[in-house]
């Protein structure tokens, strides 16, 4: 295998050659919020349409076959990308957030008394820095089925505060989930100690990999949770398909979220019985252009290799981290060292809004992330109505660290006041 | 780089405003007092309003955001402060007509005086809600100040007159 070129890399992204705001250079660093897509990724979506389009699991025909063999193909892909078990444990979805919502709508829908219910006395663990998606399904299943939503807190360097962990992850606790690495903070969190606790008091967990499986090496039978979600946009695929993966045996005890064709085995005019897993949480027609895209992605990640990656993108957050340094009056949101954390890099500008900074950053081609990043709690632990956000991918570069400096100086020109 | 030569967006009436807020600051006489956020971007406004009898006697705001929505804010107080509802609902209709023309409005200097400046916000469909952030916090007010609701409203989400986003 080559080594890594980040140069050689950006060739392979059509968009990156683009100029923005009057003939500037493209400055892409909102890969938190979604990523590029190689030409591998456009191609295999076209070959698709051009070549095999036909609905999935249903015709005898040529067409019918093949679209099948690519969208199960892509769920092979996947099941080996995260090293699962068994191929049946990928569930495809529409993104994290339905992945998120199945788990607890699926939860919601267990008979009352069965192992999977939850009811009143029963609790769900989550985090403060968890994206709203991750925050909105559990608060709703707590009002459906009277269980109470608790959350562990933050220190002040944008770590999860682990101190009452054993006092909120109790035997009353049913659930417990959590984000593998903050979109908004960067902050990469420990996975093995809240296992090892839920293991103790009988409690399932599920990992919100949305931001950590785009960017390194997961093994999710390494990591020994039940369930993670994670979503094919961010990790150069298309929009319009989510991965939930979860052990075959939670798979098998859930009961279906979405009814329809496709996810059922036989149907009788009062009753049905259920196809088994994947298919069971796939009704409907499936995002099958979608999952080839996917599986096109993985391909391209695989071939440059996740370590590869991970380690250009930590030396990428290490350079800005220090760059950033250099900025008056600039407030690193998470942690602001390179220590278990990833390149997803929120600031505050003293006296200047984030609105103010992005849409500046804009003008010398910059494209930033301003906002609550959909985690407001993060925001509002930390004191600030929002903040600017830089995130990176395999295709980052120094030189673009050094326009974001660039024009931060320009803003703060701008808006001094 | 260059610093670029024309911005629509930031108006220099639009900068003044920001570095020098009208009539900010919260004031302890008030008939309503509302609290709305700009769920995309997480702006918010917390505004009071004094009537006396049909007239607006007091507008005051937290000054805290983006200098969108801050100049914004200040602009309306100088122009509604001393008018009546009547009035003061000529110059909002005035205002939200001229942030939903997509950048083809031709507003009124006679109306809108020193909002004119926010024509070109109008362009930015992510920026219209910042914009428009205070003014729909005083015609919440309002109503709630001729309804005797003194008490602070929940939060309100502005969404009117923003594009998808």
């Amino acid at each position: 295998m080559p080594a890594f070129d980040v140069e050689t890399i950006r060739k392979d992204f059509p968009v990156l050659e683009r100029t923005v705001a009057g003939g500037k250079a493209l400055v892409y660093l909102d890969n938190a919020a979604t990523s590029q897509k190689p030409a591998a990724v456009l191609d295999a979506v076209r070959d698709y349409y051009e070549r095999s389009n036909a609905n999935v699991h249903r015709g005898v025909h040529t067409l019918g076959e093949e679209a099948t063999a690519l969208y199960e193909g892509a769920r092979d892909l996947t099941a080996s990308f995260i090293n699962a078990a068994d191929r049946s444990e990928v569930v495809f979805a529409k993104n994290a957030t339905e992945g998120i919502n199945l788990l607890a709508y699926a939860i919601g829908n267990a008979a009352p008394g069965s192992a999977l219910a939850v009811g009143p006395g029963d609790e769900i663990l989550i985090t403060e820095m968890e994206h709203h998606s991750n925050i909105v399904p559990w608060q709703l299943l707590a009002q459906r089925t009277g269980a109470t939503l608790r959350w562990l807190g933050l220190t002040d360097d944008g770590r999860l505060d682990l101190s009452n962990l054993d006092e909120l992850l109790n035997a009353r606790t049913k659930i417990v989930s959590f984000v593998h690495q903050s979109n908004i903070l960067g902050t990469i969190n420990p996975v093995e100690p809240i296992v090892r606790r839920a293991r103790d008091v009988g409690a399932l967990v599920f990992l919100d990999g949305s931001q950590s499986v785009p960017h390194h090496a997961v093994d999710v039978q390494a990591l020994g949770v039940d369930a993670l979600v994670f979503t094919g946009h961010k990790m150069l695929a298309p929009t319009g398909i989510g991965i939930l993966w979860a052990r075959r045996s939670l798979l098998d005890e859930l009961p279906p979220f979405l009814g329809g064709g496709e996810m059922i085995s036989e149907v009788t005019m009062a009753a049905s019985t259920y196809a088994e897993p994947p298919h069971k949480f796939e009704a409907g027609t499936p995002p099958i252009a979608e999952a080839v895209g996917l599986g096109a992605a993985i391909r391209y990640l695989t071939d440059i290799g996740m370590d590869a990656i991970a380690e250009h993108e930590a030396a990428i957050t290490s350079y800005t981290l220090d760059a950033l340094r250099s900025v008056p009056d600039l407030r690193i949101i998470g942690p602001d060292t390179t220590q278990a954390r990833g390149g997803s890099i929120s600031f505050a500008m003293k006296g200047i809004h984030p609105h103010d900074v992005g849409q500046l950053l804009d003008t010398y081609g910059v494209a930033v992330r301003v906002g609550h990043h959909c985690a407001r709690p993060v925001c509002v632990r930390f004191g600030v109505p929002a903040t600017t956000r830089a995130s990176f991918a395999l295709y980052t570069t120094t030189a673009e660290i050094d326009a974001l400096v660039e024009g931060l100086g320009h803003v703060r020109t701008f808006f001094g006041r | 780089m260059s610093q670029p030569s024309f911005d629509p967006l930031y108006q220099e009436i639009i900068l003044d405003h920001y570095r020098q807020p009208r009539h900010c600051g919260l004031r302890d006489a008030y008939d309503a007092e509302v609290h709305h956020v700009n769920p995309t971007c997480g702006d918010e406004v917390t505004l009071r309003l004094q009537l006396d009898g049909d007239r607006l006697a007091d507008v005051s705001y937290d000054c805290e955001g983006c200098s969108i929505s801050q100049a914004s804010v200040s602009v309306m107080t100088e122009l509604v402060i001393g008018k009546s509802v009547a009035d003061a609902q000529t110059v909002h209709d005035a205002f939200l007509a001229l942030m939903q023309s997509k950048g083809q409005g031709e507003p009124d200097e006679a109306v809108l005086e020193d909002a004119v400046a926010f024509s070109g916000v109008s362009r930015y469909p992510a920026r219209v809600k910042c914009a428009l952030l205070g003014w729909m916090a005083l015609r919440d007010a309002t109503a709630r100040a001729q309804a005797g609701m003194r008490e602070t409203a929940e939060i309100v989400t502005t969404t009117e007159g923003g594009a998808a986003s």
